[in-house]
């Protein structure tokens, strides 16, 4: 590529930026078929304001690395839109043929003013990628949206999974569903002991029919969650303790003599409720 | 010098830990509440540590060492109102504590201390007779 000839594309884009605007409007009105999922001003007004970005930012002569500080409004601008996008429901295609419309009327335009084949094939090549940049730019922005939604769904479910329940005054229970990583422990952790804090309660009982499989990791969590709520003062009793899950816990060698276990959840209530004091009686 | 305040309430001693503890100052209370339970006779001691929101290992230690030297004298001991982070940081640095008493928060632990205190004097109550009946029979 030539580099001591300057491009002609910023000057193209700063004389011509009215036809290239309507031809660009056209072009993706002809591609758009989801024209429900956004407004044509709403189109029009991203084209002109990318376009004059675009052309601010051409002017400073870097046309090969849209990382540097001269792009950045560019790319903040394409990064809200692809935001927009993903979250309207359109397809990373459609959200990319935003910034590859483009091609077709600027080629068109260096066509026109370019007469010089060798030059005319530069241009074409700078042009098309800088565009083919901003584009995957655009697709990877998309995705990244995306991705943030997944990881903020997969928060919402940790937290959603470990619901701390009062059962009695000063009786709270845990009921744990699904497997016990270290990431859920932690939060199983700290919700249980904060609640501990919060409500007062002297009895606190883990419920784990839920649960599918102990291994050792597994056991050494729970243990772990037993001993902290000792410490704050707490007792712990473990219920609904699978026959699969007690061969395991003895094949093993898991230590669980320190800590009250009973067979299911109701029994765990009626222990806690006696040490606490109370008893149920049938009127 | 800074020290912990040690307060007397009847047979007791309470103890509240309101300042981010550090070696030098875990070190003085060590000494200073040993001393206390040997000057006042006190039957029962409660370590406050609801203001403690960092421990290290050390501090774990020496509060776990300061506990049963209370018991060693004869003085039952209750730790309350441990922070949840607390809790964890103890446990994952393998400190459990074991056989020190907890509970969550002052009121509480008093009414254990009481409990505790009355049971081993009922005990001690029970032996008592059973010595007066021995001595009877003889």
């Amino acid at each position: 590529m030539d580099v001591t000839r300057s491009s002609k594309i910023p000057e193209i884009l700063k004389t011509h930026e009215a036809e290239l605007l309507s031809e660009w409007n056209q072009e993706l009105s002809a591609t758009n078929t989801r024209k429900g999922l956004i407004k044509e001003a709403e189109l029009k007004e991203e084209c002109r304001e990318f376009l004059k970005l675009l052309r601010i930012a051409a002017q400073s002569g870097n046309l090969s690395n849209i990382q540097a500080v001269e792009w950045r409004e560019v790319r903040e601008m394409l990064t809200s839109i692809s935001r927009s996008r993903s979250h309207k429901g359109f397809t990373p295609t459609e959200t990319a043929t935003f910034i590859f419309s483009f091609k077709r009327p600027l080629f068109d335009r260096l066509r026109q003013q370019l007469h010089d084949p060798a030059e005319l094939g530069d241009e074409i090549w700078q042009a098309t990628d800088l565009l083919d940049r901003l584009g995957l730019m655009v697709v990877e922005a998309y995705q990244k949206s995306r991705e943030e939604v997944i990881l903020r769904q997969q928060e919402e479910m940790m937290e959603l999974s470990t619901p701390v329940v009062k059962l009695w005054e000063g009786i709270l229970a845990l009921p744990i569903i699904g497997t016990l990583d270290s990431a859920r422990t932690q939060v199983v952790m700290e919700s249980l002991l904060q609640k501990i804090v919060e409500t007062g309660s002297e009895v606190a009982i883990i419920d784990i029919t839920g649960v599918p499989t102990v291994d050792t990791l597994t056991a050494q969590h729970l243990l772990k969650t037993v001993t902290a709520a000792r410490l704050m003062g707490a007792d712990c009793i473990i219920s609904g303790i699978r026959p699969q899950i007690a061969q395991t816990i003895v094949y093993l060698g898991i230590d669980l003599t320190d800590v009250t276990t009973k067979a299911t959840l109701a029994d765990a209530f009626l222990m806690a409720l006696k040490r606490m004091g109370t008893t149920i009686a049938r009127k | 010098m800074e020290r912990i305040p040690i307060l007397q309430m009847g047979e007791f001693l309470l103890v509240t830990i309101q300042v981010d503890m550090h070696d030098r100052l875990a070190m003085t209370l060590q000494d200073d509440l040993t001393n206390r339970i040997s000057q006042t006779n006190a039957n029962g001691v409660l370590i406050d540590i609801s203001a403690l929101e960092i421990v290290d290992s050390f501090i774990g230690r020496i509060l776990g060492n300061i506990a049963k030297m209370s018991r060693v004298m004869d003085a039952e001991t209750v730790v309350v109102g441990m922070q949840p982070a607390v809790a964890i940081t103890l446990v994952e640095l393998g400190l459990s504590l074991t056989g020190i008493r907890t509970a969550l928060n002052v009121e509480k632990g008093m009414a254990l201390l009481r409990a505790s205190i009355s049971e081993s004097a009922q005990a001690q109550a029970i032996a008592t007779e059973w010595d007066l009946e021995d001595d009877a029979e003889d």
